[in-house]
């Protein structure tokens, strides 16, 4: 099974999710917890352990300047900006490319062939008895996030139960990561931008066709608002996380609340099942 | 020797504001010095998410011209600007498109790059 914990705004408690969820499950069966918010992983932060490394490649055209004519149609193709055509020669902007081949097909001379060129990077680590942590790091100043998403989901294959925590958006990176997932755990706040982006999240998932539920992190106890939306969005609340200086301090630390903290091991677990029981999600 | 400068700006024509973006410039003027004219360009990039520098760059080849005159250019922008040879001036503060082409011809404008 494979379970994606999303949230539309950065810094609402995603990964804290993720990475108790995973310690959690990790105590009575094997679990792979894979970070595919690339672009800034940290839930490596909560598991220290020696990691093996794996380069992510991308194809990059290469214009051969004895075929080209400098006729423009590849630089007239690409939509990112990546290449310029001179009038001598053709200038290539690899970390404007998203490797979509389009400037090679379009090429009347057969001039542009293609290479690989790293541009991030898949961890793997065994941090815990029962776990697996795989980790996408996407190299500064790159835009390709979907590929090093594939390849960090590819390094996780076809584990029992996987756990992936998405960049915040709704972008093509957090599409790539929760397409063919089972279920969707959306983390908010009760704040109306917590609430704008949760919305957002929400029209994502009900596309790819994802049961979703919703964790409302550092709620103040007043969620009434958050609770309407998910009722009139028919989406379960699956687990309220009170605000407290305590869990912040935990937190701050990058330590664990399930492991530091007394009452969270069952409320994660809780969680787990009511999220797959709630989703109609067969274990 | 006829020579076109492309001129960032707000507006389509001469009397319009120079903007001092360049990748992001609503409209590219390109001025004919010998002829006189004007020919503007919306620039289709002004509100692309990336890549707006290289392709803005390819727009003031594509139409002919030699010399840029805006504020500012990027990275990308500016290594593109550099291997076309295209000659590249700050026009610093406010004006029209009209002036900054008079205080180009005039060499009143440093270089960019």
């Amino acid at each position: 099974m494979k379970i994606v914990v999303a949230s539309g705004k950065g810094g609402t408690g995603k990964t804290m999710v993720a990475a108790n969820l995973g310690y959690v499950l990790s105590r009575d069966r094997e679990v792979a917890l894979v970070d595919c918010d690339v672009e800034e992983p940290n839930l490596h932060l909560f598991f220290p352990a020696e990691t093996v490394d794996e380069a992510v490649t991308a194809e990059n055209p290469v214009f051969d300047p004895a075929l080209c004519t400098q006729c423009g149609a590849c630089g007239k193709f690409c939509r990112y900006g990546a290449i310029t055509v001179l009038r001598d020669r053709v200038l290539f902007f690899a970390e404007l490319c998203h490797s979509c081949g389009g400037c090679r097909i379009v090429c009347p001379e057969g001039a542009v062939t293609e290479t690989g060129r790293a541009i991030g990077k898949v961890s793997t680590a065994h941090p815990l008895p029962g776990l697996t942590l795989v980790s996408g790091f996407l190299n500064e100043g790159e835009v390709q996030a979907p590929g090093v998403v594939r390849a960090a989901r590819a390094a996780a294959g076809e584990h029992p139960l996987i756990i992936q925590d998405a960049s915040p958006g709704v972008a093509c990176a957090v599409i790539e990561t929760i397409t063919g997932c089972d279920l969707c755990i959306l983390v908010t706040e009760s704040t109306p931008s917590g609430l704008h982006d949760l919305a957002l999240a929400v029209e994502a998932v009900r596309m790819l066709s994802i049961p979703a539920g919703v964790v409302i992190n550092r709620s103040d106890g007043r969620d009434e608002v958050a609770t309407a939306f998910c009722r009139e969005h028919d989406l379960p609340v699956l687990m309220t996380i009170p605000f407290g200086r305590e869990i912040a301090a935990v937190q701050n630390r990058g330590g664990l609340v399930a492991r530091d903290l007394p009452g969270f091991t069952e409320k994660f677990s809780a969680l787990y099942a009511d999220a797959v029981r709630l989703c109609g999600v067969k274990e | 020797m006829s020579l076109i400068v492309c001129i960032t700006a707000d507006g389509p024509d001469s009397g319009a504001q120079v903007q001092p973006r360049f990748g992001r410039a609503p409209y590219f003027v390109f001025a004919d010095t010998e002829k006189g004219t004007f020919e503007a360009v919306k620039n289709p990039f002004a509100d692309a998410q990336g890549g707006v520098g290289p392709r803005a760059v390819q727009t003031v080849l594509d139409h002919g011209a030699t010399a840029l005159v805006t504020g500012q250019v990027g990275g990308n922008a500016a290594s593109a600007i550099q291997a076309s040879g295209i000659r590249a001036c700050a026009f610093k503060g406010q004006g029209t498109v009209s002036a900054a082409l008079a205080a180009f011809l005039a060499g009143e404008l440093p270089s960019l790059l």
